[in-house]
């Protein structure tokens, strides 16, 4: 069972015209919305038997968010979609808007018609050209049909949506910073409480999700809540895409359900390159702990069996490192990136991050001190918690599943001066 | 920063500028043409030659109404804009993990060689710049970079020269 939901037209010749959607049902289940007038509570109470869980990285349940929303309370409600895709590691969302945009049309449209909003934006990150285009082209399409607008299919429904474009800033990928970034700002997280489902978007009523959430749900409410459920596993209801990259022979995105073993997704994705040893894991976007190979390889990839195993899945987003990279390397890149990406307004995060970038940096250039191993613990433990936006802990974690997994080899830098790798 | 005239905001921009910052503007409510900025931004500074100078960036603010601070606040926050000249093709290389591991470093060595420059740096022809970039959304074609719009992926030294060759 692959590509079921988000990329289920994706066999189809120009799958992102709207024709070829419709060709596949697309759009019948708004239609039937909006003729039968269903209820907006049992469009939630299917979406929360579906185990939908959001699938930009934090896994909370959609279902639930949706609920938190007062439907009738007076005033503009809107619906938001992440598509801000900068989590490294991650290149799913743009297969869905490339391939597949009225899906995610759809699903916005039947969010706005669940939580009673009448606007919707879809934050697309500024380097997705391509995909934008797509994405406009497939909204002139569905306006032109009528799916977009006002009094959708004469029910007295209007719901308008456009496209928003990023312009580079992880950060913009953090709800709040979002929304922010909507409104013409600096991208910098607010804090919460108040939530978006309270203070969102222009001060109203918002739920943000991911796309390929947003994009599961015209199927979800096709084939029922438990027939979503019932692929994946117990709390990791559903199909999943993955972005799988690194040292392997067929990197790419693979839609399969939850709870398939690692093994078999690392065999889908044509196995490790030059028929070199698996030495670890990343295994859901560059925020998640590493995972030493040998114990990937025994993990199926749903929530619960990768956080049991210490970390998270995240995005679906996974990284597989072969036995010829050098740890510190690896995570001394990461370290730059969340220090550039820091948005600086908490102290622990602005300076935190700096620390570790620096620390790693010269344990990776022959520079480090003993005391190194025992600072870049302390430190990301100060960082944990202690910040505005999950911006911080993102930076912290890798750092602790490295050390948890591979501290020897960050002790052979220090006491030698260079890699036990060979590489350098 | 040029002393306050108080400029006709119909007037400023070419038409074909304006209808495109317009068409942005209509996006969203009405007193929120604020939301319009990064859409502008980019509008102008596309239309520039790629980069935004202090005039461009306080008639935005004029134009959208917004004082010209928060304008620069949102220029220099966002990676995408440049605060100076770049090069006609702007090169951008991820240097990120699932393109570093897949020999990004060769891209990198090789795209200095050819241009003659190293990151941050514009050709003295003016033709090219080279900038690093975060992950672009594209690892499963790494090593990748960006060229203009457009995306180029499962790179080697020969697919760059190849690119290079065929641009402009
Ligand atoms: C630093 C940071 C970056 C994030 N980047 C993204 C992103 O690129 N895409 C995304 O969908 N969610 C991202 N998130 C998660 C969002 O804040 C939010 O949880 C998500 O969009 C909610 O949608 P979901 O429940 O459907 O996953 C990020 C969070 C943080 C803290
Ligand atoms: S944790 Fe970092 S990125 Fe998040 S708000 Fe604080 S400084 Fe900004
Ligand atoms: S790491 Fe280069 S595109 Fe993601």
């Amino acid at each position: 069972m692959a590509n079921e939901v988000c990329l289920r037209t994706l066999d189809l010749e120009r799958p992102w015209l709207l024709e070829q959607y419709q060709s596949r049902g697309g759009y019948e289940m708004l239609k039937k919305v909006l003729t039968e007038k269903t209820p907006p509570d049992e469009i939630i109470e299917e979406v929360k038997k579906s185990g939908l869980r959001g699938r930009g990285g934090a896994g909370f349940p959609t279902g639930l968010k949706w609920s938190f929303i007062s439907r009738n309370a007076p005033g503009q409600k809107f619906v938001v979609c992440n598509s801000d895709e900068g989590e490294p590691g991650t290149f799913k969302d743009r297969d869905i808007i490339r391939y597949n945009p009225h899906q995610l049309i759809e699903g916005m449209i039947l969010a706005g018609y669940a939580i009673g909003a009448t606007r919707g934006y879809n934050y697309i990150r500024g380097e997705f050209w391509e995909p934008y285009e797509r994405f406009e082209h497939a909204l002139e399409e569905a306006r032109e049909a009528g799916y977009l607008g006002e009094n959708l299919l004469g029910s007295g429904f209007d719901f308008e949506l456009h496209s928003h474009l990023g312009a580079g800033a992880y950060i913009c990928g953090e709800e709040t910073a979002l929304l922010e970034s909507i409104e013409g700002k600096k991208g910098q997280p607010r804090y919460k409480p108040p939530f978006p489902a309270h203070f969102g978007l222009y001060g109203c009523p918002t739920i943000i999700n991911n796309t390929e959430s947003l994009a599961s749900i015209p199927m979800i409410l096709e084939k029922g809540g438990e027939w979503f459920s019932d692929i994946g596993v117990k709390n990791s209801g559903g199909s999943k895409l993955f972005s799988i990259s690194g040292n392997i022979n067929n990197p790419g995105v693979f839609e399969i359900p939850m709870g398939t073993p690692f093994s078999k997704l690392l065999e889908m994705a044509g196995g490790m390159k030059d028929g070199r040893e698996i030495k670890a894991v990343i295994p859901g976007g560059s925020s998640a702990p590493v995972i030493p190979g040998d114990q990937m390889m025994e993990l199926t990839m749903d929530y619960d069996a990768i956080a049991g195993a210490g970390s998270m899945l995240g995005s679906g987003a996974v990284v597989v490192l072969d036995d010829t990279n050098c740890m510190v390397k690896v995570l001394d890149r990461m370290s730059y990136f969340y220090h550039e990406e820091s948005c600086g307004q908490c102290t622990p995060c602005r300076e935190g991050t700096g620390w570790l970038y620096r620390v790693v940096h010269r344990i990776e250039t022959g520079q480090g001190r003993q005391e190194d191993l025992d600072l870049l613990d302390d430190v990301a433990g100060k960082i944990s918690g202690k910040t505005i936006c999950a911006l911080g802990d993102a930076a912290a974690m890798p750092v602790q599943g490295m050390l948890r997994h591979f501290r020897d080899e960050f002790q052979y830098h220090i006491d030698h001066k260079r890699c036990m790798v060979g590489a350098g | 920063m040029s002393t306050s005239v108080v400029k006709d905001v119909t007037e400023l921009f070419n038409p074909e500028v304006r209808a495109e910052i317009d068409r942005w503007v209509a996006k969203y409510p009405p007193e929120w043409k604020q939301s319009a900025v990064m859409a502008a931004l980019r509008i102008v500074q596309d239309d520039n030659g790629g980069w935004l100078t202090t005039d461009l960036m306080n008639d935005v603010a004029a134009y959208l109404d917004m004082p010209a601070i928060a304008v620069y606040e949102v220029a220099t926050f966002y990676s995408m804009y440049e605060l100076k000249p770049v090069g006609k093709h702007k090169v951008c290389v991820c240097t990120n993990v699932s393109c570093m591991i897949n020999n990004a470093d060769t891209i990198v060595e090789h795209l200095e060689k050819r241009l003659g420059i190293t990151f941050g740096e514009v050709t003295e022809d003016g033709r090219f710049s080279l900038k690093e970039v975060e992950c672009l959304g594209a690892c499963g074609g790494a090593p990748m970079m960006q060229i203009g719009k457009q995306y180029y992926e499962n790179l080697t030294p020969e697919i760059v020269d190849a690119i290079l060759e065929g641009l402009e």
